[in-house]
């Protein structure tokens, strides 16, 4: 049978961790179908962390090497995959829907002649062929597809498949790709700030919004991320970013990023529609809104009704003594 | 510059989402439809290197039901200069089957410059661009938030996790555009009224299926009944315990 391939992500030549996810759902898709994983790693040189993708269900994990590859190639890593896709006779490859993943997967889905599934949320097998669901209509609709390409491409959300780790490691080996240098280069990163995390990858994201009154009032919601010790971003509403209190890489919504954390905490947001659609698939959702009636306790788990000014100092402080 | 901006007629965010009879697409009786958000930073990005340029011309291009002529009608109201609309009454889910229609509609067309938004709001495929864009074989840059373009080459950035990439590339080129790269004017009263007389024709396209079969469109499962814990910081305790014993995410 032929094997799942999981596209993995590195930068500066360590593992991103989404890869993990990646080769969990790739993982998932290959017991369905009574196959193996392969994850490949697109690097210049060895990628830190790659030792570790057998743990989460590679059975075979590929460093394909190219000096071209140590930023993000995108004509250069498209040929590599589509070329590895076609000779090795895949029965699917998976990517994340990262932002390097929704730039990839479609190059590499039309170079195959194939159809692609973008920000997968579930896969399966049935008689045979690959089957996913994908949130569409701003998530107010699920839309369950089956892929007939040979082999079926699909990019999975970030934060959905939840890396399970099996005691279990990976062949490694590394390979050399020839490839020419492509058109479109990545000169440099710009970091927004040393090790910041990134909204639609953190496991806990809290936002605001207008409730907050002021940007320099979401200091509070950063000292409350604070206490939860790196695992929390702060995000913010389409509101605020039009008002241009906060970056646009922050909003959390339908014209800004989907996310998926474990705990969603919603501060001062009333909950339009077009922000529910960024973050209604989190596992657990939080609210605290002076409004007892805003739409947003419909669809939280959990509701604290007040001033966030008392409330979420509070919260910080009882975090903070979980963590201390 | 010559520039092609691609376009997609899409239900406006705010509808509530009915499935039709078949479990399969949407219900669109009473929907309002609109110019995919994502695609007016395309139409405004155009129209602003055209100024800038001080010659050009402005095509936006949609593939779509007729009903999509009002939707390119938006972009000439803006200021696009003509427009043209590959008419298909279905759109296929398989984003590459629309990609095919349009790369050939563009294919050879001499321009400079091909746009798309990133997404539509609709299928959140995020693919037809970028797939546009290997079949006419083209450099291509998605999801640009800035863009500085010189002599025949650009240096676009684009958001990524934790940061801002920063990418070259040789035009021509085609490029997806995210919110953040310009603010997209509104058609004025006299655009309106001059959008009126700007060329569109319609071609009548015939697609494939592709590799996308349609099992189902379903609700999202309710969430679950929340609970307001309570009001003010008294009630953080009670969300605490909550939070690690009955949700454990803590």
């Amino acid at each position: 049978m032929s094997a799942v391939l999981a596209v993995c992500e590195q930068r500066d030549g360590t593992l991103r961790k989404v890869s993990h996810e990646v080769v969990t759902g790739a993982r998932r898709l290959a017991d369905a179908l009574s196959t193996s994983v392969e994850a490949a790693i697109y690097a210049a040189g060895a990628v830190q962390g790659s030792e570790r993708l057998g743990t989460f269900g590679a059975d075979k994990v590929v460093t394909i090497t190219n000096a071209g590859f140590a930023k993000y190639a995108p004509e250069g890593c498209a040929q590599a995959i589509a070329q590895r896709a076609q000779s090795g006779g895949y029965a699917a490859v998976v990517f994340a829907a990262s932002a390097t993943g929704k730039d990839l997967a479609p190059r590499v889905a039309a170079k195959l002649g194939v159809a692609l599934a973008t920000d997968v949320t579930e896969v399966g097998v049935e008689s045979g062929a690959v089957v996913v669901t994908r949130p569409v209509y701003a998530g107010k609709a699920l839309l369950k597809v089956r892929l007939a390409g040979k082999p079926a491409v699909l990019s999975l959300r970030p934060n959905v498949f939840t890396p399970v780790e099996r005691p279990k490691a990976g062949a490694a080996e590394t390979a050399a790709v020839s490839v020419p240098a492509g058109r479109v280069t990545v000169r440099e990163i710009k970091a927004a700030e040393a090790d910041a995390l990134d909204v639609a990858e953190a496991q806990i994201v809290i936002s605001g919004g207008r409730g907050l009154k002021e940007p320099a009032n979401f200091r509070v919601l950063e000292e409350l991320a604070q206490a939860f010790g790196g695992r929390a971003a702060v995000g913010a509403s389409r509101a605020v970013v039009d008002a241009g209190w906060r970056p646009h890489a922050d909003q959390v919504g339908q014209t800004g990023k989907t996310v998926s954390p474990t705990l969603y905490i919603a501060v001062g947001i009333s909950g339009a529609i077009q922000h529910l659609a960024g973050m209604r698939t989190s596992k657990v959702i939080v609210a605290i809104n002076k409004d007892k009636d805003a739409p947003i306790f419909k669809v939280a788990d959990y509701g604290v009704v007040g001033d966030l000014f008392e409330i979420v100092p509070r919260l910080a402080a009882e975090i903070k003594k979980l963590h201390g | 510059m010559k520039i092609a901006v691609c376009l997609k007629r899409v239900p406006d965010s705010e509808t509530r989402v009915k499935i039709a009879a078949d479990g399969k697409r949407l219900d669109d009786a009473g929907v309002k439809f609109v110019l995919n958000p994502y695609d007016e930073f395309a139409v405004e990005e155009a129209l602003q290197r055209k100024e800038k340029a001080g010659t050009g011309e402005v095509v936006a291009v949609s593939l779509g039901p007729a009903a999509a002529r009002e939707t390119i009608r938006t972009a000439l109201a803006m200021g696009a200069d003509r427009g043209v609309l590959l008419q298909s009454d279905a759109i296929p889910a398989d984003g590459l089957e629309t990609a095919k229609a349009i790369a050939a509609e563009l294919k050879d067309g001499g321009w400079d410059l091909i746009l798309f938004g990133k997404m539509a709001i609709d299928d959140y495929n995020h693919q037809v661009g970028p797939m546009v864009a290997e079949l006419l074989g083209l450099p291509c840059v998605t999801a640009v938030a800035h863009l500085d373009l010189e002599a025949g080459r650009g240096v676009a950035e684009r958001e990524i996790e934790g940061g801002i990439e920063v990418v070259e590339f040789p035009l021509p080129a085609v490029l997806t555009t995210d919110k953040g790269l310009n603010e997209p004017r509104y058609p004025a009263l006299k655009g309106i009224m001059a959008a009126k007389k700007k060329p569109l024709v319609s071609k009548p396209v015939a697609l494939a299926t592709g590799g996308i079969e349609i099992l189902a469109l379903t609700p999202p499962p309710a969430r679950k009944e929340g609970k307001i814990v309570g009001e003010g910081p008294d009630a953080i305790p009670a969300l605490v315990r909550l939070l690690r014993e009955e949700a454990k995410v803590l």
